[in-house]
Formats: structure tokens, sequence, C-alpha cells
């Protein structure tokens, strides 16, 4: 099939971006990215400046790849990250609008990488159980009953790709903090520091310059693994109710 | 610089505990005058950091992914390992330690292994610590499977994102200690070269991938914990970023590479549909617990398929060959992964192969289904349900356990597992060959760590399935922390040292003309192209199978196309600016050097054993033909210089409490 590009080409943070028009020859059992490596080798046989995106497993599970396809982030397809998104999806004469995500708390380094690391900032202020490495009790003397883990385990499964960013018109990063703190808050191991961790992973998460969640939950229509937004509901209850509670200090 | 195993005294059981409680420490107070740097933030690398940190050390640590989260380990499906016997159903740290010595074909260290079948079982109880959510059965406890090559359950699963979860862990215990300040992260940041004074690894040359600046990096000692080098075959179920760099460069400073021919090639991965193909994806080995493995018996059946005039669901039950239950009945289709690698390929190099480039079997989940759906049925009451309906609990069953990778492949493929057989065929996953190292983790230089993948420690030359995870996360949060002591003891007089150095300033000399020598070939051919290439000569002439004239073409193949690159490689944009394709450049140009070493190696080792397999050397019904006598022994090469035979070390593994036997899995 071919397809018409319109890809967002910046050459660096500083500079200005627009958007270029490529043809590309696809074929529908190709990746996503498979169709923009096949572009890419095109670019350098003319010796021109391949297309930067950013990517790496291909297969879901790292959070690398990203990408806005026609205004949604990770492409068409419901929990599906832009690497497994197929070119059986597309057709004959499809044009098609890349470009990276926009959000002010994720500048864009080239064309359609962006700088994510707010996220790992966000972290380090508290996405963690203190434990050290050591001789903790053992693995079974903290039973954990079975629905309560897997609905921690869904919490979990955030490959902080940062889709949902991209999706929010706020460019809110509450779905990426609330999975954090739900998947730890649910287990009795991370109860210990629940309003601790709270308090200080939005108080980065604010200073990282992310918006105000509105609750239009397109990030949990977007995000490749389905995340829920009753852990937003969840998050906001844990802080709301640690900042009543106590005066603490992070 | 020293070739010793340096294995302690005493009885098997003992020598970790009693070395461990005999080793020299480092006080607290000249901890914080330490520097360590570690490169890479897999699961080795991220837990070694961080408990490196937590005793206090200064660490540096460094990695190309733009967040230490996103390291490969975060693939990992299936499981970990871990001998707590929880299932009792007989293991031990002994039944462990043998599996995994025998899974490996007699080509490790029992000492190393040992070690590690000890410490796999805090493993499980820090990983619950730090809250990674494992799978649960309805007492709140932890849940176990089966994975191949063993008879008891003792893995460890978080659904089929087992390496998510825990490499999620430690990058929250990482991140912890990057923000108490005691580890200083330096993300898209590339080891591209080591530093050695005086004989001693006392720092790197990193590439800021973000601006193409180089920089020098200074410390007491160096870890390396940068994977494996399975994308020299340029199709592999590693990430794309994948690469042997960090350790080819320490290899070209002294460092001895070890068991480089080692490759473990998984054999239930999605099989390739074209030649735009840029990965592969592996499909869990849990998945066969339930899957059934068959080709059709008639090569009609199979051409027809094919052509997709038939599908799995039109050949008779009578009509196919479940060769894996057929050949090893013991083991059936749990059999290790070299086994039924080399069994597919058998298969299909007998037309039996069911995709349209011949290459593929079936993975059938039919039985299971209807297994799951008759039990659910019986729990719940319904007499003589109809079929329909115990397809459909079945399948629920089935889903619960596995419905992420079902997802996953229907995704890739188009096909619906729950309908159609999957098509699955072997393809490169793992590498078990990697730096040497000594019991300490210690490389031949002195102050140069290696750790996880990276080295050749624990697997031999065959890794049993969730030993990897288990691996990586032994060596950096039980055994490094301990051993490193060993050498920074004697370290704790040493001043910091200055990056300004003339050593560290030639180093980068070097690095620089080095990349400076790809950018200006300006040539034609794009650097994928001769990546291509080079994995297609490795798969053919180094992969499933091997012979001797097929290793010597292939050797000078490599060399041809090694000289071509520097002919005719076009790298475009500039060295100083965000760059990928220069990233590639580099990384190309050492899986070239490497694919040699491997290819000399397979070439020496004139025996089959684990994932080794030379044609020349096999059984009457062509399984692998050991050769103790003259092959039970690490090769260790030693790297002399561009296009010099590089040396051969031997380190003889010695036997004390297995008993070498011919492996059967029948």
């Amino acid at each position: 099939m071919k397809l018409t590009l319109k890809i967002w080409r910046q050459k660096g943070p500083k500079e200005k971006g627009r958007f270029e028009s490529y043809q590309v020859e696809a074929n529908p059992h190709m990746s996503f990215l498979e169709m923009l490596d096949v572009l890419n080798e095109e670019l350098i046989a003319k010796k021109e400046e391949p297309v930067t995106f950013e990517h790496d497993c291909r297969e879901g599970i790292c959070g690398t790849c990203s990408l806005v396809i026609n205004g949604q982030p990770h492409g068409p397809n419901r929990g599906t990250a832009t690497c497994q998104l197929h070119m059986r999806h597309y057709k004959d004469g499809d044009i098609i609008v890349i470009e990276p995500y926009r959000a002010s708390a994720f500048p864009v380094l080239k064309d359609l990488a962006v700088d994510r690391s707010a996220f790992d900032r966000i972290m380090q202020a508290g996405g963690y159980i203190s434990v050290s490495t050591g001789a903790p009790q053992d693995g079974n003397a903290i039973p954990i009953e079975k629905d309560q883990a897997s609905e921690a385990f869904d919490a979990a499964a955030c490959i902080g790709c940062g889709a949902c960013v991209a999706a929010c018109p706020n460019a809110s990063a509450m779905l990426f903090v609330s999975a954090k703190v739900s998947h730890l808050a649910l287990l009795p191991q991370g109860q210990v520091e629940a309003s601790r961790r709270a308090q200080a992973m939005v108080r980065q998460m604010d200073e990282e310059g992310f918006g105000m969640c509105s609750n239009i939950t397109a990030c949990e229509a977007e995000c490749p693994k389905e995340i829920s937004v009753t852990n937003i509901a969840r998050l906001n209850r844990e802080y709301l109710s640690s900042s009543i509670k106590s005066q603490i200090k992070v | 610089m020293s070739f010793d195993s340096n294995i302690p005294p005493g009885p098997l059981a003992e020598k970790w505990t009693r070395y461990r409680g005999t080793m020299n420490l480092v006080a607290p107070n000249n901890k914080r005058r330490i520097e360590i740097i570690v490169v890479g933030t897999g699961l080795a690398g991220a837990s070694a950091a961080a408990s490196l940190g937590e005793l206090g050390y200064n660490v540096k640590c460094f990695t190309f992914h733009d967040s230490p989260r996103r390291a490969h380990s975060i693939a990992a499906q299936g499981g970990i390992n871990a001998a707590k016997n929880y299932a009792n159903d007989g293991d031990s740290v002994y039944r462990l330690f043998y599996d995994t010595i025998k899974g490996g074909d007699y080509r490790s260290r029992e000492a190393n292994v040992h070690r590690l079948a000890e410490v796999s079982r805090n493993i499980i109880d820090q990983a619950v610590a730090q809250g990674v959510p494992f799978a649960r059965d309805y007492g709140g406890l932890l849940d176990n499977r089966s994975f191949g090559g063993v008879q008891v359950s003792r893995t460890f699963y978080a659904r089929g994102q087992t390496g998510q979860q825990l490499l999620l862990g430690a990058y929250q215990a990482l991140s912890r200690q990057i923000s108490l300040g005691s580890v200083e992260m330096y993300n898209r940041h590339e080891m591209l070269d080591l530093v050695l004074v005086d004989g001693k690894a006392r720092g790197i040359i990193v590439r800021n991938l973000l601006t193409g600046e180089l920089e020098r990096h200074a410390a007491h000692c160096v870890v390396l914990a940068t994977g494996g080098y399975g994308n020299v075959f340029y199709l592999s179920t590693n990430a794309m970023n994948c690469n042997v760099t960090a350790a080819w460069r320490a290899t070209r400073r002294g460092a001895y590479m070890a068991n480089p021919c080692f490759t473990q090639i998984h054999p239930t991965c999605i099989p390739q549909s074209g030649d735009y193909q840029s990965k592969l994806t592996l499909m869990s080995e849990s998945l066969r617990n339930d899957g059934r493995v068959w080709v059709p018996k008639k090569q009609e059946d199979a051409k027809a398929i094919r052509e997709g005039r038939k599908t799995g669901n039109d050949i008779p039950e009578e009509d196919r060959d479940y060769y894996l239950e057929r050949r090893y009945p013991a083991f059936g289709n749990l059999v290790p992964r070299d086994v039924a690698s080399r069994a597919a390929k058998v298969a299909c190099d007998e037309g039996l192969g069911v995709a349209p480039t011949g290459l593929a079997v079936f993975l059938d989940f039919d039985d299971a289904i209807m297994r799951y759906g008759k039990s659910k049925a019986h729990s719940m009451g319904l007499h003589n349900p109809s079929d329909a309906k115990v397809r459909e609990l079945g399948e629920k069953v089935v889903e619960e356990k596995y419905g992420n990778l079902f997802e996953m492949y229907e995704k890739i493929t188009g096909e619906n597992p729950y309908q159609l057989p999957m098509k699955i065929y072997p393809a490169v996953h793992y590498t078990m060959g990697g730096l040497w190292v000594d019991y300490n983790l210690e490389t031949n230089i002195p102050g140069l760590f290696s750790i996880g993948e990276c080295n050749f420690s624990d697997h031999g030359a065959n890794r049993l399935g969730a030993s990897a995870l288990m691996q990586g996360l032994a060596d950096g949060y039980f055994v490094l922390p301990y051993t490193i002591g060993q050498f920074l003891s004697n370290e704790i007089r040493t001043p910091k040292f200055d990056p300004n150095a003339q050593e560290f300033l030639d180093t980068e000399k070097d690095t620089r003309e080095r990349l400076e020598k790809m950018m200006n070939v300006k040539g034609g051919q794009s650097v994928e192209s001769f990546h291509r290439r080079l994995g297609k000569i490795m798969w053919d002439y180094c992969g499933m199978s091997r012979n001797a004239e097929g290793l010597k073409k292939a050797r000078t193949m490599i060399q041809e196309l090694r000289e071509e690159f520097y002919k005719d490689v076009f790298v475009p944009g500039s060295m100083n600016d965000y760059n990928p394709e220069l990233e590639k450049a580099h990384r190309v140009a050492d899986f070239f050097e490497l694919g040699e070493l491997m290819v000399l190696d397979a070439l020496d080792r004139n025996e089959s054993c684990g994932g080794h397999f030379r044609e020349e050397y096999q059984t009457e019904e062509g399984e692998a033909l050991r050769d103790d006598e003259d092959y039970t022994y690490v090769s260790a090469w030693e790297y002399k210089g561009w296009d010099e035979e590089p040396v051969l070390h031997k380190e003889e593994l010695v036997f004390e409490n297995v008993e070498l036997k011919t492996r059967s899995y029948k």
C-alpha cells in the first residue's frame, strides 16, 4: 500500500519544527515502526537525515516508543503501544500525521523524540518502598488476598511511556502518578509510607509543570496498558486524607 | 593478569557461607571515600547500583536508555526460579543446582551455580518486600509454575510480565538511592571504552547521546552489567538497542571473552514474516506447560497449510506428530530450550513446516482448553455440559493464565490463538557466553567486574527457563555487593582518580578517532544493511547447527564484510548531535569483531553441547554428543589486536559433586 506521511521534523530542542511530507510503500504485515524503518532507509539512500524516533523492545513493554498518530498517542488501537501497531489497520492511500508528544513537561529533543525524565524524578521523590537489600521476612509471611494482589498488579503494569500526558488536554500526569501510588498503597508492604508517598510524588509532579486533572479520562482511553482512572480516585483519596491527617514533612 | 577462578575451599554447600563470613570488608567511613561505576540498569545493574549505594559507596550509574526502567530485562515474561519448595514437590537448593548444571550440559562451574541456587531464595523475599506483585493463590500465598528442563514447580511469576515487575522493583530501589544522593544517574550516556590505569580498571569513556559530547569518568572500579549480544544475529528477541560494545571494548582492553559461541535459541517465538522485519517476538516458555507442539505427519498436509488451503484444525489427530512427546516422553513438551529448538528445526528440515516460509511448527492449546473447561464445569456442578460450554469455560481459564501472551500473538500475527493453533519457530534469545569472571565476578582485569547476562558464569552451554532473572538479581543484590569488597578493601588508601590524567585523555582520543573513521567513510550503504548481512551469516553458519566447513566459510565472509563496512558505510548526520545512526554504526562495528570470535570459538569446540550443536558430533538419534575428555573447559579468549589471531586460554572445569552424564530427557 502507498501511504503519505506527514511527519514533524525538528532539528533540536530550541529549533523551530514543521511538518514534512513523505511517500512510503508499506506492507500490511509490517509494524508501524518497521514502516518508519523503511522510510528511514530510503532517506539514508538519498543521503538525507533519517527521522529520529525512540523505540527499543518493540513488544510493547519497555515504554520507549511514543508518537502521536493522527492525533492519538500510540495510534488508533486500544491497549496497544505504537510498536505493536501493525499496518494491516491502514489502507492504500491513507494519509498519516505523526507528531511527538506535546506537553511542556516533555520538551521535544529532536523530531519525534521527547524528554520524559520528569517521570524519573517523580519516582525518585517517593515511588518506592524504603527497603534495603538484606534479609527481609519470608515471601509467604505476608499473605495478600488474590484479588487485592491482582488489583495492585493492574496498576503496576504501567510502562511509563507518557501517553496519558500526551492524551490529556491539560498535560496532566495524574494517571502515571496514581498508578504507582495505587500499586504500592494496595499492598501491605507499601502501607507504611503511603501518605508520605502520595504527598511527595504529587509535589514533584506539580514542580515538573504537569497540568491539573479535570476528569476528562482521555488518559485511560489512550493508555497502552489500559490503566484505570479509578487509580486517580485512589490517589486523590490518599492525598486528601494524608493532607488532613497530619502535616507530613516530605 | 590473573586467570584463577578463585573458588573458595570447603564442601560445596558451605563454600559461599564460609567465604562470606571471612572475606575482607570495607568500613563505612572508607566506603564513603570510594567511587564505583556501574554500567547498565537492567536487573543486574540496577540491583547492584542500588545495593552498593545502600552500603554507602559513591556510585555513578550509566545507561544509554532515556530512563533506567527501559533496560531489556523488562521484556522477560515467564518467571524467576527459586528453590523455595513452597510446592512441596521435592525441590531443594541441591536440586536447583543440579538441574542448572545438567541443563547447562556440564559446562559451568559447580561453585558458582551452587551459590546461585542458595541465594535464589533471598531474591523472592527481597522482591516481595519491595512490593513486586507476584501471582498469588486464593490463600494469598505465592503461586508457582513449571518451566522447561525440570520436574518441579519452582518458578515465581507476575502474569506474563515478571521481568517488568522485577525490574521496576530494582528501579524503585535505585530511584531511592538517587534521591538520597548515593547514586548519581547518567541517562542517555553510552559507554564506548574502558580506561585502565596501571593495569586496573579505573574509568570509562562515555558519549552523551543527546549532545554527542565524549566524557571521561573515573572511579576505583568498574562494574559492567551491559547484557548479552544476541543482536549480532540481527534478528533476535533482544531489544533493538541491545549491543556488545561495552563488553567488547573491555575485551579489546584485555578482558577475556568466555564461551562466545554458546547462544540460546529459544524454541517458542513468533516466526518471521518478511524481509523488512526488525526483530522477533518471544512467546513465553510458560506456554509449554499447557501447549502441545506438533507438525503434520504428512508432507502434503504441511504443504496445504503453507499454501493456505488447510489450517491446523483440519488435520485429524492420527495425522499429527507430537514430536516432543514422542521423542522425549519423560519431559514431553517441557524439554529444555536447546532440545526443543533443534527438534523444531529437524521437523521443518523434513518439509513439515507450517508457515509460508516453511519455518514454523504448531503450539496447540486445544487439549488444555478442553481439559480446563471440564474441570471448571465439574467444580461448578455442571453435569454433561456441551462441548461448546466446556470450550467457553476452558478459554476463560487459559485467558486468565496466558491472556496477555495470546493478545500479543494476535496483535502481531492477526490470528486468534484460541481458535487456531499458534505458529512458532526458534529465535536467538540469550547468550550464555560473556566476559570471563572468577568466583568474585571479577574479570581478569583487576577492578573490572561483570554481572548478569554480560558475564559467562552460571548457565554453561544452555540456560534453563526463568534462570536469567534469577542470575541477574543474584549477582546484583546478593553476590557482587559482598565480593567487590575483596578488591576494594585494598583500595582504601587509593585517592580519587583524576579524569584528566593521561590515560583518560588517550582513551578518549582513541574513541574519537574510531567514531570519526566511521563518519568519514561517507560510502553508499546504510548501517542497517550491513547489520542484516552480518546477521544472516551468523544465523546460517553459527546458529542452531554448525559445521567446520560452514564456520570457516563464515569467518572469511565476516572479515570481507567488515572490510566493506569501513570502505562503504554511510553514517548520516553529525558526531556532535543526537545521532541514532552513529550509535548503530559503532555497535555494528563491534558486532563484526565479536561475530568472528564466536565463529572461531564454535570451530574450536569439536563437540556438541547445549546450544552449541556441531553436526559432525551427534548420536545416531540426532542428539548432541559431548566430548568430556577433551572439552570440559571454559574457553576464554584473549584479544590480540586487529587482524591478529586471538589466543585461547582454557579454564578446566572440575566436577567434584556431580557425575558427568549424557543429558537425557527421554
